[in-house]
């Protein structure tokens, strides 16, 4: 086990620097020009002299060595867009803010999705059954952006209970629409999957004979196939991480929050490349990480895997 | 292991609901905002900095004028008001060319050094340095050799005319006489910086340094920089130092770079801002409706234009430009999609006693004939265009107009819609060619809607310049007598409206929301409220 | 004791569309998405039948849905029902050409890569895994930004085709009235392609996998048919459920994925509309014109439901373990 652990964190590595190196090339392509944004023209001279400052006049592959060192060493510069402020100074506010809501958005998932999917299992075929999974249906099929300023509207402007917009990490009231939102399409995942699980558990002979011995129905739920029914979930919290960090690209945006994925979207559009490159390695470790937890999670819940490989 | 399970599940689905309770709001932002004494103001996007010689926009003068002050302040009631900010008083010489500023002698910084006349001085040095590349330096042109000093034709400073003859007294020297510099004043690009930080951060000629970042930054406003979170908000609070602290009716205001129009109402109507920047024009129905008390509508000094890059084929033809101004149904723009904005007859909106001779109107047939005669009959031939745009909200008007011109004079033009970065350069380097624009003037004169036509302007933008139109702008330029100025400018106007680089489409509104407990807050042609005239009565 | 007959695949296809249609949500989903499908492809192409989405008539802007309007108008004046029905056909065809390029590239690459085995395999898979661990979204949004500029290029370079130097502009404006549409959606096909068809790969390569260990394919082996034949004509064809299961799940997540780029503003651009972008349009507008955004959700979240309904009945009626449920 522990071989395949190492060989997953080097293949980790590995991603990492294709990713740099793909989004690298990527940015190179990106249409129009950090420099050329302002409402007013800047001279020619001073453009090329500012240019020269952040290294932009060098040939690709020195660019390219000097980032990726850059990079390793922490400093990834400053930000074009945002001029004269830091890259790490920007994604130390931005970073906690998506991180809170990512986690808030994990956690309501969670808890929203494993218990319908069980309850959704246990009274399967009936109408608690049908309906969960409809909320399930909503939750994947309906966007993020129609949910979002619905919700947005009904708790917001007409009672005024939670706030509309923006994210304070000191009043709660304002993490709970984009952390539900949010959360909804990976609970309805998760809900499904633990309803298939848990079926999947159910169905088999040994629950067959705990029920013949006489077990009480709840006790013989929980304590024998709950281990067993939520592993397709678990496995996929990695994924469902995954896709929480790209949907809360989308949740920024709707209730404009300063988030990093606020920041990507603006510095895309402008090709700011320090801060483009600094998110996406940043987004990427963390999908990496979370799959590698979600590997050492599987592997915990499922002893058969341990011994194998 | 049963109990921990099924207290697991009971926790995790109570543990929703408490969450939700919990976090419902006892009292809204503005509630407690209004407590604090504190002012919510939507201000649409992020600053690109704070630094007054670095900046060109709108929405970075919200919040500068916060945090620093000019010569003459801004007067809370009326448009041509003219109260005492940095200076006391101020007088002309005979022929306008030359004014005195008396600065106050409290006046202080924010760090509690003085404000004196040097501070001006070095402020006029830094933004007119060649070095610097101020971008709105031409702002300053107004002062004698300010040009040749900005362009590098002369070096030596002392040459400019503006003098600190003591700390407290200010001489500018103009290139020609200038009545209305009092008001001229009021720009923020004729507000001090202070020496003594800048100068503590970098040499004169360097941009972006860390004085204009918190914690550094220092101003003379009514209120002092106190946190500035990217996307999220920028706080400014009471400074404690400004000489007219005593009168100041906020403890602080609170900006928040809300981009999305319709977010952002959003955000007023649940009780998080006092004031929005704009209202997107299909609410403005609903809240006239449902919440009439919020709504605002004011007369405001900016056009919106189609920009025209007169070097690209066809559109070099006046008829052909003319053509397009024809077919714009302004009546229709004006009542159906910018609600509220009135159809322009000119460039320049009415402002004092000036006021543009009328030349435009819908005339779909001349411009058919017109067409024609540029040859492209029946818009046979004619190239296909793209218009740019930059907001969403302008994708309404544009397809309106798109409908129009293909419903008149059957010629198609395509949509793109850029980011405002993508967008300002596109046009900077004329790489466009049409776009959906706008201007706001920056103080009531018409020069700032006639100057920028003038050759290699950098907000001209449109390949476009006449030496007929300068001549008449240097002419008008040259009088001190309102009447006579304004009469060569009408003559300059009624030029540029035959050539029609640009097509005017509607003069402003501002249509905005702001709570009745925002007091101090009066309808202005340059919307330019003073803070520390506001103050919150709940 | 019933016979041992070795049938041939087709049963497993009878009794599969048995279980299809004993199952009411599939079959009702069938029956809507070939409505609605219809409904977009073909009425905005029936001349007269449907009024012109992009006519704009400004008094006539916001009404409710009425007797002249059966969706109501939009800010613009223009006919609700027919944006969603023109809009739909761009929103369908993402979703299905898309989908149909991924799955295409993903069984290609998987069925080689189970096929072949060995060093070939791990070096396939090991390609499949770095590109897995992307972060999806952000690379796509990156992509769709950089390809920006092909539409312009492509659309130069199709017209150019159809029409020849010296063909007037008003039949080059003809001919750039239906080929724009199409160019303009190809850097969405690239983007979102690019990284869509990985897992479909990884679901072909364990199928093929596990057919070829079967004894009929070392018996063609040892026919001599070539390498090529048989993946294709001999194993492929027993991978066909969970390819088509897995097809039919993919297009929901691809047309999502083309609302969320066209609500970022980096997906289809107008003057064309998908349902997307009528979406977000009538999220802006919900407090003064709620029929915006209630029409076209309605569409696409019925859409989505259908493929999704009858994707998990196609997973049911195809996989025998479901007969235990």
């Amino acid at each position: 086990m522990l071989k395949t652990l190492i060989g997953r964190f080097f293949q980790g590595i590995l991603v990492l620097f294709v990713l740099f190196t793909v989004t690298f090339f990527l940015i190179k392509e990106l249409p129009g020009g950090p420099f050329k944004s302002g409402e007013k023209a800047i001279p020619e001279h001073i453009r090329l002299k500012i240019e020269a400052y952040y290294g932009l006049d060098k040939p690709v592959q020195v660019q390219y060595y000097r980032a990726l060192t850059n990079l390793l060493k922490g400093d990834p510069g400053l930000s074009l867009r945002l001029e004269g402020r830091e890259v790490t100074e920007i994604i130390s506010q931005a970073f906690p803010v998506s991180l809170q809501l990512g986690l808030v958005a994990m956690l309501i998932a969670i808890s929203i999705g494993i218990p319908l999917g069980v309850i959704a299992a246990w009274k399967k075929n009936t109408l608690i059954d049908y309906s969960a999974m409809a909320l399930a249906m909503i939750g994947i099929c309906v966007p993020a952006f129609v949910i979002g300023p619905l919700l947005a509207d009904q708790f917001g402007r007409r009672s005024n209970l939670l706030p509309a917009v923006g994210w304070d990490p000191t009043h709660p009231s304002s993490w709970f629409l984009p952390a539900l939102t949010l959360g909804l399409a990976t609970a309805a995942y998760l809900s499904r999957l633990t309803r298939a699980g848990m079926l999947e558990i159910l169905s088999q002979d040994y629950i067959r004979t705990a029920k013949a011995k006489g077990v009480g129905s709840f006790r013989m739920l929980v304590r024998h196939s709950l281990r067993g029914g939520i592993i397709p979930a678990v496995a996929f919290i990695g994924p469902a991480f995954a896709g929480i960090i790209s949907g809360s690209v989308v949740i920024e945006s709707v209730f404009a929050m300063p988030g990093l994925g606020t920041h990507f979207i603006k510095s895309i559009e402008v090709g700011d490349s320090p801060v483009i490159l600094g998110s996406v390695m940043l987004y990427g470790s963390l999908i990496i990480i979370a799959n590698f937890l979600t590997d050492l999670l599987g592997l915990w819940l499922n002893p058969r895997l341990r011994a194998s490989r | 292991m049963v109990r921990r399970v099924m207290l697991r599940r009971l926790w995790t689905i109570s543990a929703i609901s408490c969450l939700f309770l919990a976090s419902c709001q006892k009292e809204t932002q503005v509630e407690r905002a209004n407590r604090e004494g504190i002012l919510l103001v939507g201000n649409s996007a992020e600053p690109k900095a704070l630094d007054h010689q670095l900046v060109t926009g709108v929405i970075e003068s919200k919040i500068i004028t916060s945090m620093f002050e000019g010569l003459v302040a801004d007067d809370p009631l009326h448009d041509d008001g003219a109260p005492p900010g940095a200076a006391t008083s101020w007088e002309p010489n005979e022929d306008m060319t030359e004014w005195v500023f008396h600065l106050q002698p409290e006046g202080k910084w924010s760090d509690g050094a003085p404000v004196t006349a040097h501070d001006f001085v070095f402020a006029y040095n830094r933004l007119l340095h060649p070095d610097f590349a101020g971008p709105y330096a031409e702002m300053l042109y107004f002062i004698q050799n300010a040009q040749a000093f900005n362009t590098g034709e002369i070096t030596d400073f002392s040459q400019v005319g503006v003098k600190a003859e003591d700390d407290f007294t200010l001489r500018v020297k103009l290139r020609e006489p200038v009545p209305y510099l009092p008001s001229l004043t009021r720009h923020y690009t004729w507000f001090p910086v202070p020496r003594h930080v800048v100068l503590q951060h970098g040499k004169i000629t360097d941009r972006f340094t860390k004085w204009s970042t918190p914690p550094n930054l220092v101003g003379n406003g009514a209120f002092k920089l106190t946190e500035w979170r990217f996307h999220d908000f920028i706080e400014v609070r009471r400074n404690p130092h400004y000489w007219n602290a005593a009168n100041v009716g906020l403890n602080g205001i609170r900006f928040f770079p809300i981009e999305n129009p319709y977010t952002e109402t959003r955000a007023f109507l649940s009780g998080q801002l006092h004031t929005t920047y704009q209202l997107p024009s299909d609410l403005i129905r609903t809240v006239k409706e449902n919440s009439p008390e919020f709504l605002r509508q004011e007369p405001y000094v900016g056009t919106t234009f189609v920009r025209i890059n007169t070097t690209r084929p066809a559109l070099s033809d006046p008829r052909v430009r003319q053509a397009l101004s024809l077919t714009l149904d302004r009546e229709q723009l004006c009542k159906h999609i910018m609600e509220g904005f009135f159809p322009a007859n000119s460039l320049t909106p009415k402002m004092g006693t000036y006021e543009p001779e009328p030349k435009l109107e819908f005339n779909p047939e001349k411009a058919r004939a017109l067409l024609a005669e540029a040859g492209f009959p029946n818009g046979d031939g004619f190239p296909v265009f793209s218009m740019l745009i930059s907001k969403p909200a302008a994708r309404a008007g544009a397809e309106a107009i798109q409908a129009m011109w293909l419903k008149h004079l059957n010629i198609r033009i395509n949509i793109q819609n850029m980011d405002w970065g993508s967008y300002n350069s596109a046009q900077q380097s004329l790489d466009f060619d049409i776009s959906s624009a706008g201007w706001i003037g920056d103080y009531l004169d018409p020069t700032t809607f006639l100057m920028m036509w003038t050759k290699g302007n950098g907000n001209n933008n449109t390949g476009w310049s006449d030496p007929r139109y300068e001549a008449l702008l240097a002419e008008a330029a040259l009088k001190s007598d309102p009447a006579e100025r304004y009469a060569i400018f009408r003559q300059a106007e009624a030029l540029l409206m035959d050539a029609q680089p640009i097509l005017p489409v509607a003069y402003y509104t501002r249509n905005y929301l702001l709570r009745p407990e925002v007091k101090g807050w009066h309808p202005l042609l340059l919307d330019n409220h003073p803070w520390a005239a506001i103050r919150l009565e709940p | 004791m019933s016979e041992l007959t070795l049938e041939p695949s087709s049963s497993l296809w009878k009794d599969a569309g048995h279980r299809l249609s004993r199952n009411r949500a599939a079959m009702v989903s069938v029956v809507a998405l070939s409505l609605i499908i219809a409904a977009c492809l073909i009425l905005p192409a029936i001349p007269g039948l449907i009024l012109n989405p992009d006519l704009q008539n400004l008094p006539n802007k916001n009404i409710s849905p009425s007797a002249g309007h059966w969706f109501g108008t939009d800010h613009l004046g223009r006919d609700i029902l027919s944006r969603v029905l023109s809009g739909g056909r761009i929103s369908i065809a993402v979703g299905f050409i898309t989908t149909l390029v991924s799955v295409t590239i993903g069984v290609c690459w998987g069925a080689l890569s189970g096929y072949a085995g060995g060093k070939t395999d791990a070096f396939m898979m090991r390609i499949v895994d770095i590109l897995y661990a992307l972060p999806f979204l952000i690379v796509v949004i990156l992509l769709g930004k950089t390809l920006e500029p092909l539409t312009a290029e492509l659309t130069r370079i199709v017209v150019g085709w159809f029409s020849p130097a010296g063909s007037s502009s008003a039949s080059i404006n003809k001919t750039t009235a239906w080929v724009e549409p199409i160019t303009t959606l190809v850097p969405l096909f690239i983007a979102i392609g690019a990284l869509s068809w990985l897992t479909v790969s990884r679901i072909v390569r364990a199928q093929v996998q596990s057919v070829a260990k079967q004894e009929f394919v070392e018996a063609a082996r040892s026919l001599g048919l070539g390498h090529f034949r048989i993946l294709f004509r001999h194993i492929l064809p027993n991978t066909l459920g969970p390819i088509i299961v897995y097809t039919t799940l993919t297009i929901p997540g691809i047309m999502l994925l083309e609302a969320t780029l066209s609500f970022l503003g980096l997906g289809v651009k107008p003057p064309y509309s998908s349902w997307g972008i009528l979406i977000d349009e009538g999220a802006n507008r919900m407090l003064s014109n709620p029929w915006l955004l209630f029409f076209p959700t309605l569409f696409f979240a019925t859409t989505l439901f259908a493929l999704n309904f009858l994707g998990d009945g196609l997973r049911d009626a195809l996989d025998p373990k479901s007969a235990k449920d």
